[in-house]
Formats: C-alpha cells, structure tokens, sequence
C-alpha cells in the first residue's frame, strides 16, 4: 500500500501511523452520547472509508484518507487541516 | 454414530466403509424459536449448549459459507486462560473449565492439547507484569508459573536468550493452556448440535434483520425469509455489517489479521511460546509445521489476507528470536477478519432490540473463547439473564466507561488491541 502525501509525494505504507477513522470533532460540551460516538462507535464499512493517517516519517502531517476496506485501494488524501474534522471550538 | 477406538479398529478392517456424514443438510424451515447468525466455532458452540443445557432445540444455525470456514478454522489454535483483569479472567478461567471436558461431552477428537503456554519476558518492568498476572491467575483459581532463564533454558534451548534488545529474563507458564485442532472443534459442536436437533443451514447468508416495533420477528436470507423469535449475532469479523442490518452501530472496527505456517519440521517446539516484544506467538503442530502469527496489519481491513509489511515484521521477530529457523520454508500465509473493540475485550450481551443478542468483539482472542462463549450465550438467550462468568461483557460499558476491560492498557483505539 503506497499513499501520496499532499507535501510529500507517494510514499510506503511503513512512514505512516494509522489512527482509525476520520470523524469530526464534537464541541468539547457536546453531551455523553456525541463523545460516545466520536470515541467508539463505528460504521466499520466494507468499501470505501474515511481514516486518519499520520505521516511520521515524512513530513509529520496528519492526512485525511479514503481507503476501500475491501480492496485496500487509496482513493483520495487530503490535509487533515484542510478537512475541517476539528469541529466547534 | 458414536465413535471410539473399537469403532476405528473396526473400520480400519472392513475399508472405512461405514462412516456416515457428521450432520444433516436441511432446508430451512419458515420459523424457529431461536436463529443464531453466523456458523463458526461461536454459533455452533452457542446451539449445541442452547440444545444439551436448556433443551432448545427449535434452532437453525445460518451459515453463509460453509461451517468452520471463518475465524474458527483461520486461527493459530491457541487456548488459555491467562487474562488479568476481573470480567475477562473469570469468563476465560470458565472456558479452560469446558475445554477440558469437551472432548469427553462431544465425543468428538478435537486433538486438544495441554502443552502448555509460556510468555516471556525482557525487562524488569514486565517480570513485575508478569508476577502479578500470576497471581491474578492463581485467584481466579487458575495455574500460573514464574521460570527463570534458567528454567526457560530447560524448556526451549532454541531460544535467543541473548539478544541484544530482548534477552529472555524468564518467562509465566501456564501448564494448563495449550493448542486444540481448530476445524475439529467446529465439526465437533456441529454434530453435537445436529445430533439434538438443531438445523444446521450452510450457503444461507442472512441480507436481513426484520424488526417491528422494536422487537426482533425474523431474518431475511439468500433462502428466502426466515420468522423467529430471537435471533443471535455470531458473525465474527462481520459483526459490525450484520448488525447494522438491525440498525444497530457497534463499537467494532474489523481488522485483518495474518497466520502463518512453516514446512513440517521435526518436533522441536514443545509448548506455545509469545514473546512480550514484537508479540510474536508459536507452537508446532502435530504434522510439524510451526504455526505463528504477530499483530494486526494496523489499519481497517475487509480483505481475508494481509499486507507484506506485516509478513516481513513478523518474520524478522521470529529469526531474532528463533535463529535457527531462519532456514525454514514459508509453506503457507493467510488473513481473517476480526471485530476489534476499542478494550480488546469481548462483548456477550442483549442489544437495545427485544429479542435480538450480540456475540461480537473477539478480536483476536476468541478462539480460546468459544466453548465458553457458546456456554454462556446459551444461557443467556435462553434465561434472558447473564450467567455469572459473562456478567462483565456488556455493551454499555463503553458509553458509561464503567468496567472496562483493557488487558493491554492501550486506550480506546481500536487498532491497537
Ligand atoms: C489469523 C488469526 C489467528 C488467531 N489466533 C487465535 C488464537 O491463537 N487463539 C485464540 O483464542 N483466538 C485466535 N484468533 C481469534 C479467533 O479465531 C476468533 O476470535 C474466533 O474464531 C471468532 O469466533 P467464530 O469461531 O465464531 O468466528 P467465525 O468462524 O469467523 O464465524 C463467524 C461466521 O459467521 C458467518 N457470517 C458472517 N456474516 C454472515 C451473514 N450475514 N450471514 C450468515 N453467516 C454470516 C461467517 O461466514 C463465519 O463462518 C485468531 C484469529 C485470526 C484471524
Ligand atoms: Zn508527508
């Protein structure tokens, strides 16, 4: 599995530390039951899914990717900064 | 048919000509009181019980595939019961228990094997883990050991006691805990439970959970629909797509992990061995292949085979720590498909829909589980109320945060159990 940094170009699967799926944040309010959820529930699709990716070895940005969980194929990477996964303030 | 040895004795003589298949190939009725999704180790082991201890008997087990073709028959066949923390201690120490009486209770061979399991450890700071384990284990009633290097010598010679960043300070044995034949075991519940009447549907895979008005009423299958008055998740790896059928979302991501296996060698690996770092684990089969396997590829994965990094990680541990296979043929790699709960521990309970159960969340543990997961799930489809070594497997511990079972003190990321 080979994914292109947005800065770095395609790299090995091996510079990249992988941190589960790509939710967005709830506000640090939100109640139990959105908390519960951001932490633990999951949709788990066979197909196409949002993840986060870290790339440790390269330029230490954090990647939002779409991977196919049945194919192992990179759809689509994006800066985690740019894709607006932190939520309300 | 009933097996024994003058059984074997007596066909042995006369060509083999009288063994007779292990269970029925039926249609599937319209309605059953109990429908148990998922024909592996856990729903086979979940109708027989629900059959023999409870005398339900109106039962049918959906299989999509065939039975034994999941986790059941992919696993490095490993069965302990050396957990530490209160819920996962009591339920494994319940499931050694029947382990050691299944043979007898199925009369069926599942070539189980107290070898015994020995965890190795590296550091000061893992001799205390280890120790206190120990005697966690020693209270739940269970045998537990701290060797030496010593005496760890003695058991495996083989081993590279002096590797540079892992020497081998000693090792937890459990003597206890060891290796059973996996596809067996599924083959064994399997007639024991079409022995009692269960019906046992293979190429059935449930597409469907019909539910009105909060109540579960029936599946609907690649057989047409099927009424019934529970239904019971066993899906393994699959749990996550099965119950959202129902509308349910489960703290589960499923993950691919990888087993391996070596050319046949002579005996030399005489007990299953792990090695606290790099998480490697081996034993050798009875045909003299070494069975071993590491972590998880890491990452969400549908794909029943895995990745090279992993291969290669996982090799590079094995020759650090066993030079002398280095040499050895790769005979055969495969993956499976796990639910991964963000504690690493299993779930056992009711879901939020009337009549609808969860057996879910093993992640690469359950192998070991499965007399005990089927014993305990049993009861509690059939009694509607835990039994006492599953009373902690519940999923409302991750919303409420009480009683949460994380072995490996890893947090809440699912990967990384
Ligand atoms: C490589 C590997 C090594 C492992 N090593 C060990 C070990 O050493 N020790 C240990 O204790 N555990 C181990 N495990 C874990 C263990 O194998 C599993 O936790 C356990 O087998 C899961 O329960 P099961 O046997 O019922 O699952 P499975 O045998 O996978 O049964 C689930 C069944 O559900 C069926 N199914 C899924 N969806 C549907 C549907 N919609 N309709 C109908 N049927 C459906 C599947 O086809 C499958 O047959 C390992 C797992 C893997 C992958
Ligand atoms: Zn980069």
């Amino acid at each position: 599995m080979r994914i292109a940094c947005p800065l770095c170009g395609e790299r090995d699967r091996r510079e990249f530390y992988y941190k589960g799926a790509a939710l967005v944040r709830p506000a640090a309010g939100a109640g139990l039951d959105a908390w519960h959820e951001y932490v633990n529930l999951r949709e788990n699709p066979a197909g196409p899914l949002d993840e986060l990716w870290y790339h440790e070895m390269g330029c230490n940005s954090w990647l939002k990717v779409t991977r196919d969980t049945a194919t192992h194929e990179i759809l689509a990477v994006q800066l985690a900064a740019e894709a607006g996964l932190g939520g309300e303030p | 048919m009933r097996f024994s040895g003058w059984r074997v004795l007596k066909e042995g003589l006369t060509g083999n000509k009288g063994w007779t298949p292990h269970w029925r190939d039926p249609e599937p009725r319209t309605e059953y009181d109990v429908v148990i999704i998922g024909g592996g180790g856990h729903g086979l082991a979940t109708a027989y019980y629900l059959a023999k201890e409870h005398g339900i008997t109106n039962v049918a087990v959906l299989e999509k595939g065939y039975l034994g073709g999941g986790n059941v028959g992919r696993n490095t066949t490993i069965v302990r019961a050396n957990y530490y923390l209160p819920g996962n201690s009591e339920f494994y120490s319940h499931s050694l228990k029947l382990w050691e009486g299944m043979e007898q209770d199925l009369n069926y061979n599942a070539m189980m094997s107290q070898r015994g399991i020995l965890n190795l450890y590296h550091n000061d700071g893992q001799r205390d883990a280890a120790v206190r384990r120990g005697n966690a284990i020693i209270n739940q009633g269970d045998d537990a050991e701290l060797l030496s290097r010593d005496q760890v010598r003695e058991l495996a010679p083989f081993l590279n006691f002096d590797n540079n960043r892992f020497p081998i300070m000693g090792g937890l044995m459990q003597r206890r805990a060891g290796t059973a034949r996996h596809d067996a075991v599924a083959w064994g519940y399997a007639r024991g439970a079409d022995m009692r009447g269960v019906d046992l549907i293979q190429n059935c895979e449930v597409t469907g959970i019909d539910v009105e008005n909060g109540k579960v009423v029936g599946v609907q299958t690649a057989r047409g629909p099927i009424r019934a008055r529970k239904v019971a998740l066993a899906a393994a790896g699959r749990s996550g797509q099965v119950a959202a059928m129902a509308g349910l979302t489960l703290p589960i991501e499923s993950h691919v992990l990888q087993a391996f296996v070596s050319e046949g060698l002579k005996p030399i690996v005489d007990h299953v061995i792990t090695f606290a770092e790099g998480h490697l684990y081996i034993s050798q089969s009875d045909k003299g292949g070494l069975v071993f396997g590491s972590y998880l590829d890491f990452y969400s994965s549908y794909a029943a085979r895995g990745n090279l990094p992993m291969v290669e990680h996982t090799m590079e541990s094995f020759v650090a720590m066993v030079p002398a296979v280095s040499k050895a043929r790769l005979l055969r790699s495969w993956g499976g498909i796990m639910d991964m709960t963000p504690d690493g521990s299993p779930i056992i309970d009711h879901s939020p829909i009337d009549g609808l159960y969860l057996n879910c969340g093993w992640c690469y543990g359950g192998f070991k589980a499965t007399p005990g997961s089927g014993h305990v799930y049993a009861h509690l489809i059939a009694t509607d109320r835990p039994h006492g070594a599953a009373t902690k497997l519940k999923l409302d511990r991750f919303r409420s945060g009480h009683g949460l079972m994380d072995e490996e003190g890893t947090g809440a990321q699912h990967n990384l159990h």
